[in-house]
C-alpha cells in the first residue's frame, strides 16, 4: 500500500505555481524525510495530504485509495502543522479533552500515560509549557489517535538538540511498536540520515530526489580525481562537479561494483552531501524507474 | 539495562546500520558479550538513539547472516557465536609482512599519519567492497594500486 499516491499534482495560488505536475508514491512503513529549500512546496504538498488544501489540477490518494479529506483518510492521518498548534491559554488536560471530542478516536489511558512519562503537568497551560514540551503535547495528541500516517511539517526547527532528540525518539518509537508510517518536513539535514529511510527532495514546485535511503546512497559515488580528466567521465551520469584547478570532486550515479577509472578515488557519500549537490543542481533528478538524464555544464550526459 | 549500549559517529561516514554490526563484533571480540547474551531490544536502541526501526533491523540482519546472533520470536535477540581469532602463527606471520611493509612505506618518505591515512582509507575500500560484493556472485572490485 502507499500512504501517499500523486499523480501529475498540482497547486496554484493566484499567479504562484505552488507545486508543479508532481509524481511520487510512498510506500507504507516507512520513514519519509520531505526535504527542500523555502517555498519549493514541501508544507503545500503535505496541506493536500491531510486535505487542508485541495489540488488545482492532477490526482492524490491517500492510505491506499482514500481520498484527502474523507472519514477515512481524516480517521486514518495524524497532522501537527508547523508552529506546534495548541491553544495557549488551554491546560494540558483540557487539549485532550477537546482532541477526544473532536475526533471519532481517542486513547486517553495512553494519552494520560504519555503525558506522566513526560513529567508534563496536566494543569499546566499549554502556553506556559516549554518549546519542547509544547511539540510533545502536540505530538501526544496527535499520536493517541493511533493514525496510520503521521504527517509532522517542520517538527524539529524550533527546538533544542534534546527536546529535538526525544521528540524523534517518540515518533520512530511509534513507528517500531505501531509501525505507523510518518513523512516529515525538516529543514536538519544532519538528522535525517539516521531517522528516514526513505526521502522525496523537492524543489521549485517539483519532486527532484526520490526513494529509499540506503538505495540512493549506494547508488552514488564521489569520485575525486584530477581537475583535467574531468572529460572522462561524460560515459557516466554526472549529478555535480566541485572544481578545483587540479583536483576535481564528481558526484556520480554508480555503485561501489563499477570500475573506477586509475588515478580516481571513489568515496561514499553522504545524505547530507548527497541533498546539497542534488539542491545545486536543480535541473539533476534521481526518481524511480528508469534513469533520466541529467545537465551539467551544457552537456547531457546519459548512462 | 542491557549489556551494551549502541552509540552513533555521524561524521564517521560508515551507514548507521554498519556501525551497530561493528559495534556488536567489537564487543565480542573484546568478551564484553559472549554466546547466550541477549541484545538490547530494536524498540530500546530505537528509544536511545532516535533512529530509523528498520536501521537496527537491517544491523540485526546482517549480524544473523553472518552467523553471530540468533533472534527468537517473543524473547529477544541472542548471541549465538563469539568471533574466531586468527591462530597465532599466522598472526606472527601477518605481523611480520606488516612491519616490512612499514619499513617500505617509512623508507619512501610516508610519515605517521600518511601511513594511518593510507592504511584507513585502503581499509575502507576493500571492506566497501567486500560487503558490496557479498551481496552479489562474483565480485567485480575495481582497480586498486597495489601499496607494496
Amino acid at each position: 500500500m502507499n500512504v501517499i499516491d500523486a499523480s501529475n499534482l498540482s497547486k496554484r495560488y493566484g499567479r504562484t505555481q505552488a507545486l508543479r505536475d508532481c509524481t511520487l508514491a510512498i510506500p507504507a512503513g516507512h520513514v519519509t524525510a520531505l526535504v527542500g529549500p523555502n517555498g519549493a512546496g514541501k508544507s503545500t504538498l503535505l496541506n493536500l495530504v491531510v486535505g487542508l488544501l485541495s489540488p488545482s489540477t492532477g490526482s492524490l490518494s491517500v492510505l491506499g485509495s482514500c481520498r484527502p479529506g474523507s472519514l477515512a483518510a481524516l480517521d486514518g492521518i495524524a497532522f501537527v502543522a508547523q508552529d506546534t498548534p495548541l491553544y495557549k491559554n488551554v491546560s494540558a488536560v483540557d487539549m485532550l479533552h477537546l482532541t477526544r471530542n473532536l475526533n471519532r478516536h481517542f486513547d486517553w489511558t495512553f494519552a494520560e500515560a504519555r503525558l506522566g512519562e513526560l513529567g508534563i503537568p496536566l494543569t499546566r497551560k499549554a502556553g506556559k509549557l516549554s518549546g519542547g514540551q509544547q511539540a510533545q503535547l502536540a505530538l501526544t495528541l496527535a499520536l493517541a489517535r493511533h493514525p496510520k500516517l503521521l504527517v509532522l511539517d517542520e517538527p524539529v526547527a524550533m527546538l533544542d538538540p534534546i527536546a529535538r532528540h526525544d521528540f524523534m525518539a517518540t515518533v520512530l518509537v511509534a513507528a517500531a511498536d505501531d509501525g505507523v508510517s510518518v513523512v516529515l518536513s525538516s529543514h536538519v539535514l544532519a538528522e535525517l540520515e539516521r531517522s528516514a529511510d526513505y526521502i522525496i527532495l523537492m524543489s521549485q514546485g517539483k519532486v527532484q530526489v526520490a526513494g529509499e535511503v540506503d538505495d540512493l546512497l549506494a547508488g552514488h559515488r564521489i569520485l575525486s580525481g584530477p581537475a583535467a580528466g574531468a572529460a572522462a567521465y561524460t560515459d557516466l551520469p554526472v549529478v555535480h562537479v566541485r572544481r578545483g584547478e587540479v583536483q576535481t570532486h564528481l558526484l556520480v550515479r554508480t555503485t561501489v561494483d563499477d570500475r573506477v577509472p586509475r588515478g580516481w578515488e571513489s568515496h561514499p557519500v553522504g545524505l547530507e552531501e548527497l541533498v546539497l549537490a542534488y539542491l545545486r543542481e536543480p535541473d539533476a533528478s534521481a526518481l524511480p524507474g528508469p534513469l533520466r538524464s541529467s545537465v551539467i555544464e551544457g552537456s547531457e550526459v546519459r548512462r | 539495562m542491557s549489556l551494551i549500549e549502541f552509540r552513533l559517529d555521524p561524521a564517521s561516514g560508515v551507514p548507521t546500520y554498519l556501525q551497530l554490526v561493528h559495534q556488536v563484533e567489537h564487543a565480542l571480540r573484546l568478551g564484553y558479550i559472549k554466546p547466550g547474551d541477549q541484545l538490547p531490544k530494536v524498540r530500546d536502541v530505537v528509544a536511545s538513539l532516535a533512529i530509523n526501526p528498520n536501521t537496527v533491523s537491517k544491523a540485526y540482519r546482517e549480524l544473523e547472516t553472518k552467523g553471530l546472533i540468533v533472534g527468537r520470536p517473543g524473547q529477544g535477540t541472542f548471541i549465538l557465536a563469539t568471533l574466531s581469532q586468527v591462530a597465532l602463527p599466522e598472526l606472527t606471520g601477518l605481523r611480520r609482512s606488516l612491519r616490512n611493509w612499514l619499513a617500505k612505506a617509512d623508507a619512501g618518505g610516508l610519515d605517521e599519519s600518511g601511513i594511518v591515512a593510507l592504511v584507513a582509507s585502503e581499509l575502507r575500500d576493500f571492506y566497501d567492497r567486500r560487503s558490496a560484493s557479498s551481496t552479489r556472485i562474483g565480485s567485480a572490485g575495481g582497480e586498486v594500486e597495489g601499496v607494496a
